[in-house]
């Protein structure tokens, strides 16, 4: 399996692993564990029905008074066997939903940080069966909804019902699509709802009210408010339009709010919550200490310190 | 041909006014401005030599047509009113775009009925671009393609690359900045490839005062160095893309990436007949002057229309603005041709129509090259402007309905027609545009004597001639 990790050169060319190796943490504890969860072997088809779906996860949250944290990572960076030590990590740290992000060559949406992480995981040969093989030994082993974050274009590769009934076996609970607006989701919806999968729409500060009140009808697992007017990635402040944006789709719907985009430290996690969001997505943050971490090893200890801190910022 | 069009558009300031037109529309007036550049027609039915079209405000609102008759093209909504062609096309960006998106297509309409709009853009494509551009007739070229029995067809070159900058692209470039000014915005963005379309946006921009930074390939930059200076003599801040594969792709992406950050101050003129709607449809426009020239040039020269048309693709624009006018007339041929790179089976192509698959890129659904994962795949070309991975989804919609033929050439054999018409006419054409020319070995055999070709000259091969200096022996 060490082959997998080999490839430098363009990832056009490559044969594509279709596995990954966790081989290079045989040992790793649970020993992070603040939540309980139950530990599996390797058998998972039936592992989802046990952990809450998104909206669910919400509802659970808001009988307690508390608002979700949702980190977001990108797959294969800076290879999967990380990955697959970052979701128990996040998870086991208390994360409430994790966004898991499907690596594409050409991500629109995205700022610097999490481009050069796709880049860099395709680079190294990360394709889709790989990361489905990584979810189908790890999610059992959360307590913790997934939800992918990917571009249409693998997707429609795929066969749009094919992708939710094998992102579905792996215990993958919800689906954010940036590139593909209202007017486009009718079909990506149907679908989804056939496979019970949430499909999570975005609203932006520059969604016109009525358009946004159509997006948060249609929205499933809850609404996500896209807080700065651009790409991911982090920003020194959060733009102060976004406590307004919050108040209108509270106002249009009683779905769960989580805002996403630019947050990047406890503060703007406590002002997010602060402003009546019911929950917070930290995106380029999370990556950036995974790709530029000196091994895996550290990356993941910064991880884990750094989701501690911005858990804590939250009520 | 007498009926001259009855057409109402510029008065149509109410909503609908209808209009008979003899078939194949008569011979609109190609260069005026009540024609330019809108001219939406609606075909509510048909006889045998006449149409009756409704000229509406907007052209979507027109009633779905009864029964099977989509293999009519004067049928077919180009785009519909979610700015499909069939399947093709579309909005796929992130939500933050689809307010400006929507804005844009409401400003487009808006002008369409807007005179002092038309006549500035008028008097700029006559006097600054020097519209029209000739028809002409390529007699040696005809010769040389002649069998020995001293038949074969006529070969016209419809003359873009006289156009100011060298190419088609300034039609759409001219138009677009001038439909900024109208949104109020002063900053303009573009993304570039072989430098023509960022050359002549940055012109643009100088023309009307617009800030304007244009993004490149960081790989490209190398390989045009002479247009990254053009750019900045002009005025313009060319910013260096290295992520990705440092090409027009990436490039693109970055345009569209800085437009869903500064999109409430900034307009994007994208350059090609794709991305996302209204992008394909408007520049299609901007660029139908092409065809409509095309058609009353031809009307004076030989009283007829052409038989074939033959342009090169790569996002598609010069090809979609000459095909777009002679789209309804099903008796003439519509030929695209897509960059073969090293081969097709090399895997180093160009040639999206050929060998792609459906996907979505940069905002539309289209043929794309893309790997089983449904990554895109690097494309290549010896011409810059030819090496993008995705197409125009006009062209892939008359692809699939059998309206337009697509073929494609490799680099050698462009490079050969670069030197052909060189030689032979005394006209130094882009390499983009040598695949075009290039594709005559192929067609013209096939023709009857008398056939009449036109061939879009998109562009000015001067760009290239430090790309033709490695490869060629002169």
């Amino acid at each position: 399996m060490a082959a997998a990790l080999k490839f430098t050169t363009s990832f056009l060319q490559l044969k594509k692993p279709d596995t990954y190796s966790l081989s290079r943490f045989p040992s790793h504890k649970s020993s992070l564990s603040t939540k309980t969860f139950v530990p599996m072997a390797a058998a998972s088809l039936t592992s989802s029905s046990r952990v809450l779906g998104l909206a669910e996860t919400f509802t659970r949250l808001k009988q307690d008074g508390k608002v979700a944290f949702i980190p977001y990572i990108t797959a294969g960076d800076p290879d999967l066997s990380t990955t697959a030590e970052a979701l128990k990590v996040l998870d086991s740290c208390g994360s409430d939903i994790i966004e898991l992000g499907v690596p594409y060559s050409d991500p629109l949406a995205d700022g610097p940080v999490i481009q050069a992480a796709a880049t860099r995981s395709l680079a190294r040969g990360t394709n889709f069966n790989a990361i489905l093989s990584m979810l189908n030994e790890v999610v059992p082993q959360l307590s913790c909804p997934i939800a992918l974050f990917t571009y249409y274009n693998p997707i429609l590769k795929r066969g749009v019902e094919k992708f939710m009934s094998t992102i579905k076996d792996v215990g993958v609970h919800g689906l954010v699509v940036p590139d593909v607006p209202l007017e486009e989701t009718e079909f990506l919806r149907k679908e989804a709802l056939k496979h019970k999968l949430e499909l999570v729409l975005l609203t932006t500060p520059t969604t016109p009210t009525d358009r946004m009140k159509a997006i948060v009808e249609a929205s499933e697992g809850f609404v996500y408010l896209v807080s700065a007017i651009g790409v991911t990635g982090a920003r020194v402040s959060i733009n102060s339009r976004v406590q307004a944006l919050i108040q209108d789709i509270k106002e249009a719907t009683d779905k769960p709010v989580a805002v996403g985009f630019g947050i990047s430290k406890p503060e703007h996690v406590k002002q997010i919550a602060g402003w009546g969001a019911d929950g917070v997505i930290v995106g380029s943050a999370m990556v950036k200490l995974l790709g530029e971490a000196k091994s895996p090893e550290e990356g993941l200890k910064e991880l884990e310190n750094f989701t501690k801190s911005l858990i804590s910022a939250l009520p | 041909m007498a009926a001259a069009a009855t057409t109402t558009t510029t008065t149509a300031g109410t909503t609908t006014s209808t209009c008979r037109v003899a078939k194949p529309y008569s011979s609109l007036a190609a260069f005026s401005p009540s024609q330019l550049p809108f001219k939406f027609n609606k075909v509510t039915s048909r006889s045998n030599n006449s149409i009756r079209c409704t000229l509406t405000r907007n052209p979507f609102s027109v009633t779905e047509m009864d029964g099977k008759t989509e293999f009519d093209p004067a049928l077919w909504q180009r785009p519909d009113s979610l700015g499909r062609f069939g399947k093709f096309g579309g909005k796929y960006v992130p939500e933050t775009l689809m307010y400006a998106l929507s804005e844009l297509e409401t400003a487009f309409y808006k002008l369409a009925d807007d005179r002092e709009f038309q006549e500035e853009l008028f008097g700029i494509l006559k006097d600054y671009v020097g519209r029209e551009s000739p028809l002409y007739f390529a007699e040696r070229l005809t010769e040389h393609y002649k069998r020995p029995n001293g038949e074969g067809p006529l070969i016209y070159l419809k003359r873009e690359d006289l156009n100011h900058t060298g190419a088609h692209k300034i039609n759409n470039a001219i138009a677009q900045a001038l439909l900024a000014k109208r949104l109020g915005k002063q900053r303009i963005i573009a993304e570039t490839g072989a430098g023509q379309h960022g050359v002549a946006t940055a012109t643009v921009c100088a023309r009307f005062g617009l800030q304007c930074i244009i993004y490149m390939g960081a790989q490209d930059m190398e390989r045009q160095s002479l247009n990254v200076f053009r750019m900045r003599l002009l005025g313009a801040e060319v910013r260096a893309v290295h992520s990705g594969t440092a090409t027009l792709k990436d490039a693109t992406s970055e345009a569209i990436r800085d437009w869903v950050t500064n999109v409430e101050t900034t307009h994007y003129i994208l350059g090609s007949v794709a991305g996302p709607h209204p992008y394909p449809m408007m520049v299609r426009e901007f660029h139908a002057v092409i065809g409509k020239e095309t058609r009353k040039q031809a009307l004076e020269k030989w009283g007829g229309k052409p038989d074939v048309l033959v342009a090169c693709v790569g996002g598609g624009s010069n090809a979609m603005g000459l095909f777009h006018e002679f789209v309804n007339d099903k008796d003439v041929r519509l030929i695209g041709v897509e960059a073969a790179g090293h081969g097709l089976d090399s895997g180093k192509h160009a040639a999206t129509l050929t060998k792609g698959e459906v996907g979505v890129l940069h905002g539309a659904m289209s043929y794309l090259l893309q790997d089983d994962d449904g990554q895109i795949v690097e494309p290549h070309s010896i011409s810059a402007g030819l090496d993008y991975p995705g197409v125009g989804p006009e062209h892939s919609f008359l692809k699939d309905e059998g309206r337009a033929e697509y073929y494609s050439v490799t680099d050698d054999e462009a490079l050969e027609a670069f030197k052909k018409l060189s030689r032979l006419e005394g006209i130094i054409p882009a390499l983009e545009t040598s695949h075009a020319l290039a594709y005559l070995e192929e067609l013209c055999p096939t023709l009857p004597n008398g056939t009449k070709v036109v061939l879009n000259c998109s562009g000015r091969g001067d760009k290239d001639v430090q790309t033709a200096i490695k490869y060629l022996q002169v």
